[in-house]
């Protein structure tokens, strides 16, 4: 995904900031450098991961390593609505991987990534803690159970209508 | 000059330097180990991931990895066990299940570690009770004479290491689990990534992930 101008020039601001003060020779600072990072942005840009592999002087590719380790990493953008598809034991056996190719149809990405106009963010979670819903999807902070791919559609297109809504409501207060 | 020692291997033996990785000092003398992830050049820090070196020492309730013991004076070593073969051929068994298994049109073909150790140990490339799994990664020829198919990587990290050492160090290793591959700074192409095409990896790669193409 492609970020704009504007985005790339935060990440380099936030990056520098945080590296600032930071012990070159102590790599074991690497990961709470990008945890910093991740906190302020919501994401580690490719920029901040090639600028932090230069401030520890260690081959980029370890760092990218490091961040495709861990789940808790996240390399584009989260959207205006995070939806979080449940992969627990429960929701696993209820069918959650139809229900992810589901959303990703929908919205034509797959997990981890972000809609092209930062709508919408796909993500796999371990279990949200309500396993008699199975399979379950959490939109924001919103908890949705006993999901289909119908009421992906469903959820979708009710999603669409509140906007459209707040959009002429908008518009009439203006009038 | 290190001191040397005198240990016994198979019956036979042998000296070595004392504080030499078993595996080399074996090696060193004619006497075969299955091995993947060992590195000479990179003595201080095996990587002891490939789990096929495993040796019996006398005294130790549990084979142990030749790669990671220190020889000491009057070491007494039995590459062959029954437990020995059972850890060895569990470990080869799950490298097989994801490797792909191509060897009539492989450049590594006749100088594969994969095939000599399936010989040595009179095991079978294929996978008898698992699964072959297909990973379908795309091959990489981007850069001039190299061709990288991660589909045959048996995540040594020998090329890793050597693109460290004679490279630009472009490669290394990403993700976990079964998604675990080597790849580059945000999976670019080779030819994107800063690659050299010094080619040290194709020398390193013990089977056909890395090849030189003619």
């Amino acid at each position: 995904m492609k970020l704009t101008e504007e985005e790339k020039i935060i990440a380099v601001e936030t990056t520098q900031q945080i590296l600032a003060g930071v012990d070159r020779q102590n790599r074991g600072q690497l990961i709470p450098v990008l945890q910093k990072v991740q906190e302020k942005l919501g994401y580690v840009p490719q920029v901040t991961m090639e600028k932090v592999a230069n401030h520890f002087a260690v081959p980029a590719v370890d760092v990218y390593g490091v961040i495709t380790f861990y789940n808790q990493f996240r390399l584009t953008p989260p959207g205006k609505n995070q939806v979080k598809i449940c992969m627990g034991t429960a929701c696993h056996m209820r069918g959650a991987h139809i229900i992810q190719e589901a959303w990703e149809r929908r919205l034509n990405i797959t997990v981890g990534e972000t809609t092209r106009d930062r709508e919408y963010s796909l993500e796999r979670v371990a279990c949200v803690g309500c396993c008699t819903m199975a399979p379950v999807v959490v939109i924001n902070e919103e908890v949705h159970g006993k999901m289909t791919p119908t009421r992906v559609d469903g959820l979708l297109f009710a999603h669409q209508l509140d906007k459209q809504k707040a959009k002429e409501g908008n518009a009439d207060n203006e009038q | 000059m290190a001191e040397k020692v005198t240990i016994t291997i198979d019956g036979r033996t042998v000296s070595a330097e004392a504080g030499e990785m078993l595996l080399w000092a074996a090696l060193d003398n004619g006497i075969y180990i299955p091995h993947l992830c060992a590195d000479r050049e990179d003595k201080e820090n095996p990587a002891a991931s490939c789990r096929l070196c495993f040796v019996e020492v006398q005294g130790r309730p549990v084979p142990v990895p030749a790669c990671t013991l220190p020889v000491s004076e009057g070491l007494v070593i039995n590459t062959r066990s029954e437990r020995v073969d059972g850890l060895v051929a569990a470990a080869f068994e799950l490298l097989m299940s994801n490797h792909k298994l191509d060897c009539k049109n492989c450049p590594a073909n006749g100088n594969c570690e994969l095939q000599r150790i399936a010989k040595e140990r009179k095991l079978r490339l294929k996978p008898k009770n698992l699964p072959v799994l297909e990973r379908n990664l795309p091959v990489d020829n981007s850069v001039a004479g190299l061709v990288y198919d991660p589909n045959k990587c048996v995540l040594c990290g020998r090329c890793v290491r050597a693109c460290r050492r004679g490279g630009n160090a472009v490669l290394g290793f990403t993700r976990r689990g079964y998604d675990r591959v080597v790849t580059t700074f945000g999976d670019v192409p080779l030819a994107e990534s800063g690659c050299s095409g010094c080619g040290e990896c194709a020398g390193a790669c013990p089977v056909g992930a890395f090849s030189v193409q003619k």
